[in-house]
C-alpha cells in the first residue's frame, strides 16, 4: 500500500510541475498588456509604462516565473494587479463559495443518483426502471444554465421563496447562507445527478451478472441481498471515479452556473481576471484548481485501493 | 452654528423616523466590478461609479446636468492672464480617517497626478500646471503654463480628486476620501458596501446604507430587477426588457444621455483609409438609424461628429454625411478603389458585436467587404488601439469633451493634422466662452470635414430604478452614480 501511494505522489508532483509550466506559458502568450487594459484608451503613455513597471512587467519572463514559483511555495500568490490585494486573499473569499457550493451539489446529487440508480438497477426493465432512466436522459440533456434560469423564474420571481442570486456572507450565519446556495446547487446537482444514477445502474447491472453473484444467489440469497451484500461494493469503483470527476467539475466548472446567480466564485475569479488579464490571478487560481483535480484523483485512486484489494497486490 | 444644523437635521431625522420608518438603504446594481476603487489609478468606468462624489471630491465637481460646480473649493478667483487659479476650500472638512483636509492636501493631490512616475490614466488633465502653491491652510494657488480655459471642468474629473498622502497608496482596496458616504466593506467579486458620514462637511445625505451588487450577466440582472433584489440598475445591460420593466408599475425606466460618442474608428494612415474619398464613401454607406434600431433597440441619437449632442456647443452635422449608397459608390469610383476589403475589429460590448454586424451589412451594399474579428478588451487594446492593426473598429468614447483625442497623431486612428491641432491649440489658451464655443464648434467641423471616423451615435444610458426611489442621475455627463441627493419617495 504505501510503495502505491508513494508512486502515486511522484506521479502527482511532476504533474504540478508540468502544469505550472504550461499555465505560465499560455498565461503569457495571450495578448493583452493588464497596465494598459486599467488605464483605458484616454490614458497617457508614459502613465502605462510607469504602471508597467510598478507591477513588475518589465522584468524577464524566467525571472517572473521562478518568482511566482518560489512565492507558490511559501504559500504566496502575489498582489493581483488589479484588485491590488493579495491573491491568497482574493482565493480565500471565493473558496468559501465555491467550495461549500460544490460539496452541496455533489451530496445533492449523490442522495438522488444512488437510490435512483439502485432502484431503478434492482428493477430492470419494469416500468419504475424506464421512467427512472426516461428523467435522467432529460437531466442529462437539459443544460444547467437553462434549469437554472428557470429555477429563478419560478423559485425568485414567481414564488418569491429566494432571492434571484447573490451570496449573503457566512457572517449571516448558516441557513441563509445555504439558502442562498440552494437554488445554484440544485442547478449544479441535476445534471450530475443524472449521469451519476445513469452510471450506478449499468454499473450495478454488470455486477449482477457477475459469477460470484450466481453463486450468492445459488447459496441461497434473494437478488435483493445479493445487490446489497455483494454488488453493490464492487459497483462502487466506476461510481467513485465518476464522483471525483465531478467534485473537479463543479469546482471549476461553476462558472455559468455563478454568473446565472451572480455569485463570486471561484469561476468567475477567472473569468474576471481574464478579462482583465490580471495574470497573477489567473495562474495562480488554476494552478490551485490543478493541485485541486490532481489531489482528488489521488484520493480517488487510493478509494480504489481500498474498495478493490487487488489494486493493492497489483502495486506491491 | 454647525452644532446647531447638526442638531436640527438629527430632529428631522428623528421627526420623519417617527412618522413612518424610513427606508434609508438602497441597492444599486452595475454590470462590472471595479477592478480597484482608486479613481486616481485606474480607467475603469465602473471605480467612478462607485466613488465618485460619493466616497471622493474634488475641487470643483459635475452636476447632474454636466455643470461645472464648486466642490471641496468653495470658491476662486482667476488671475487677468488665467493662468493662476487661487482656490479658497471649505472649512472643516475631515477625511473618513478623521484627518483634516487642507491645501497641503491639494498640492499633494495635485503634485502626484502630474509626478514623472505618476500612474494616472487622465494625466493630460494635469499637463499645464506649472506649480501649486499652498498660501494658508484654506488656500491654494494653482500655476498654469499658459491658460486654459478647461482648467475647472479638467478639476471635476474623477481622475482628478483630492487624497490624503497617508492613505493615497492603499485607496486601491480602502479608499479613504472626504465625501458624504465612507467606504465600510468590499466583498470581492459581489458588492461594495458605503455607509453616511456622520462628520460629513456639507449637506447631509438621506440614505445611510448604499450597496453596489455586481451582475455581469444580463438575464441575471434582469431577474435581481424582478425579484427585487436591486433598487435600481443606472446602466441596465439588458435594454431588450426595458420595455416589460417599463410596464411594470414597480418600475421605472430611465432614458439619459451619456458622454459615449460610439463611432466606427477608421485607421487614417492605412491605405485606402488614407484617402479622404475612401473614408467619405464609407460614412455615406452607414444608415444610423438602422444601426441604433438594430443594435440599441432604438436608444442612442445619431451624431455628425465627435461631440455629445446635449452639449450646448454641439453642431448637427449629421446631414454633412447622410446615409446615401449611390454617393458612397460614386466616391469609391472616383478614388478609383474596387474590390475593398478591410478588417472590422469589434471589442465585447454589444453596441460594438450587434453594431457591427450591421454596418457590415451596410458596407456590402456599396461594395465594401469587411472581415469581422471579435476580440476581447484586452485583445482589442493590444491589436487595435496599440498596435494600431485594424482598418476599422467601433469604439464608444465615453470621456467627457474628448474632442482633443483627435490632435493626437499617435492616437489609434492616427488623424492628428496640423489645423486641427491648431484649433484645439487655440481653444485650450482661450478663456472668452463666445470665442470658445466658436472654436468647438470649428473644432466639431473640422473632423466631420476630414471624415475622420464615421460618427454613429451618442450612447444612450438606459437604466431602471424602482419607481419609490428618487433622486438619481438621469444624464451622465461624468461616468457616476450620485448618491447624494438619492432619497426614497415614501
Amino acid at each position: 500500500m504505501l510503495g502505491y501511494i508513494s508512486k502515486r505522489l511522484i506521479s502527482l508532483s511532476a504533474s504540478l510541475i508540468v502544469a505550472s509550466i504550461l499555465i505560465f506559458i499560455v498565461i503569457e502568450i495571450i495578448p493583452g498588456d493588464p497596465a494598459a487594459f486599467m488605464l483605458g484608451i484616454n490614458a497617457d503613455p508614459d502613465a502605462v509604462e510607469a504602471l508597467r513597471e510598478q507591477l513588475g512587467l518589465n522584468a524577464s519572463l524566467v525571472s517572473r516565473y521562478f518568482s511566482w514559483v518560489t512565492g507558490l511555495l511559501q504559500g504566496e500568490f502575489g498582489v493581483s494587479y488589479t484588485y491590488r490585494v493579495p491573491v491568497s486573499e482574493l482565493i480565500a473569499d471565493r473558496i468559501v463559495i465555491s467550495l461549500p457550493l460544490t460539496f452541496y451539489a455533489l451530496v445533492l446529487s449523490t442522495l438522488i443518483a444512488f437510490p435512483a440508480g439502485i432502484y431503478a438497477a434492482s428493477k430492470r426493465n419494469s416500468f419504475g426502471d424506464v421512467s427512472v432512466m426516461g428523467l435522467t436522459q432529460l437531466g442529462v440533456a437539459i443544460p444547467n444554465f437553462w434549469f437554472a434560469m428557470l429555477l429563478v423564474l419560478v423559485f425568485s420571481i414567481n414564488l418569491r421563496w429566494f432571492s434571484a442570486g447573490g451570496f449573503p456572507g457566512w457572517d449571516q450565519g448558516f441557513f441563509p447562507a445555504m439558502k442562498a446556495l440552494t437554488l445554484p446547487a440544485i442547478a449544479l446537482a441535476l445534471p450530475q445527478a443524472s449521469i451519476l444514477a445513469r452510471v450506478m445502474r449499468s454499473s450495478l447491472l454488470d455486477t449482477l451478472s457477475e459469477d460470484y453473484i450466481r453463486t450468492a444467489r445459488a447459496k441461497g440469497l434473494n437478488r435483493r441481498q445479493a445487490l446489497w451484500r455483494h454488488a453493490l461494493r464492487n459497483a462502487l469503483i466506476p461510481v467513485l471515479t465518476i464522483i471525483g470527476l465531478q467534485f473537479s467539475f463543479l469546482l471549476a466548472g461553476g462558472i455559468i452556473i455563478e454568473n446565472v446567480f451572480y455569485l463570486p466564485g471561484l469561476g468567475r475569479l477567472v473569468f474576471q481576471g481574464i478579462t482583465q488579464r490580471d495574470l497573477i490571478v489567473v495562474r495562480s487560481v488554476v494552478i490551485l484548481l490543478v493541485f485541486a483535480v490532481i489531489a482528488v484523483t489521488f484520493l480517488v485512486d487510493i478509494a480504489y485501493a481500498i474498495a478493490d484489494p487487488r489494486l493493492r497486490e497489483g502495486a506491491r | 452654528m454647525r452644532a446647531l444644523a447638526a442638531s436640527c437635521a438629527v430632529a428631522a431625522f428623528m421627526v420623519s423616523s417617527a412618522a413612518h420608518a424610513m427606508n434609508t438603504d438602497v441597492t444599486i446594481g452595475m454590470q462590472l466590478e471595479p477592478p480597484n476603487l482608486d479613481p486616481t489609478g485606474g480607467a475603469a468606468a465602473a471605480i467612478d461609479e462607485v466613488v465618485y462624489a460619493n466616497v471622493f471630491e474634488g475641487l470643483t465637481r459635475f452636476g447632474p446636468d454636466g455643470s461645472v460646480n464648486p466642490g471641496l473649493a468653495a470658491s476662486w478667483d482667476i488671475s487677468e492672464d488665467g493662468t493662476e487659479y487661487t482656490f479658497k476650500l471649505n472649512d472643516g472638512v475631515k477625511f473618513h480617517d478623521g484627518s483634516d483636509m487642507n491645501a497641503d492636501d491639494v498640492k499633494f493631490s495635485l503634485d502626484r497626478a502630474r509626478a514623472e512616475d505618476s500612474t494616472n490614466a487622465q494625466k493630460a488633465l494635469f499637463a499645464g500646471i506649472a506649480s501649486v502653491d499652498v498660501i494658508d491652510p484654506l488656500t491654494v494657488k494653482v500655476t498654469l503654463d499658459k491658460p486654459n480655459g478647461s482648467f475647472l471642468f479638467n478639476m471635476a474629473w474623477g481622475d482628478a480628486v483630492i487624497v490624503a498622502p497617508e492613505t493615497a497608496d492603499s485607496n486601491a482596496s480602502n479608499p479613504v476620501g472626504t465625501g458624504p458616504f465612507a467606504f465600510k466593506n468590499w466583498a470581492k467579486g459581489d458588492a461594495v458596501m458605503l455607509s453616511r458620514n456622520a462628520d460629513y462637511w456639507g449637506e447631509a445625505v438621506k440614505l445611510e446604507n448604499v450597496t453596489f451588487k455586481f451582475i455581469s450577466d444580463p438575464t441575471a440582472a434582469f431577474a435581481a430587477m424582478m425579484a427585487e433584489d436591486i433598487d435600481a440598475f443606472p446602466v441596465f445591460p439588458a435594454p431588450e426588457n426595458l420595455p416589460q420593466l417599463g410596464a411594470d408599475p414597480r418600475f421605472e425606466v430611465v432614458v439619459g444621455s451619456t458622454e459615449g460618442e460610439t463611432i466606427l474608428a477608421m485607421n487614417n494612415k492605412e491605405a485606402p483609409l488614407d484617402n479622404i474619398k475612401v473614408r467619405q464613401a464609407i460614412t455615406h454607406a452607414i444608415d444610423r438609424q438602422a444601426i441604433i434600431d438594430g443594435a440599441m433597440f432604438g436608444y442612442g441619437t445619431p451624431i455628425g461628429t465627435h461631440f455629445a449632442p446635449h452639449n450646448p456647443d454641439y453642431v448637427d452635422l449629421t446631414a454633412q454625411s447622410a446615409y446615401d449608397p449611390e454617393k458612397s459608390k460614386a466616391l469609391l469610383k472616383e478614388a478609383g478603389v474596387s474590390d475593398l476589403t478591410l478588417t472590422l475589429k469589434l471589442p465585447p460590448p454589444s453596441y460594438a458585436r450587434r453594431g457591427g454586424e450591421i454596418i457590415a451589412a451596410q458596407l456590402r451594399e456599396v461594395g465594401i467587404n469587411t472581415e469581422i474579428s471579435n476580440l476581447e478588451w484586452a485583445q482589442w487594446l493590444e491589436q487595435a488601439f496599440r498596435g494600431k492593426d485594424f482598418d476599422l473598429t467601433i469604439v464608444s468614447h465615453t470621456e467627457p469633451f474628448d474632442i482633443g483625442i483627435y490632435a493626437r497623431e499617435d492616437y489609434y486612428f492616427q488623424y492628428g493634422a496640423a489645423d486641427f491641432k491648431a484649433i484645439m491649440d487655440d481653444l485650450t489658451g482661450e478663456t472668452d466662452p463666445a470665442k470658445r464655443s466658436a472654436l468647438i464648434a470649428a473644432a466639431q467641423q473640422k473632423i466631420a470635414d476630414d471624415a475622420v471616423n464615421g460618427y454613429l451615435f451618442q450612447l444612450a444610458r438606459t437604466g431602471v430604478a424602482n419607481a419609490k426611489l428618487k433622486g438619481l442621475w438621469e444624464n451622465a455627463p461624468t461616468q457616476a452614480n450620485d448618491m447624494t441627493g438619492v432619497y426614497w419617495s415614501e
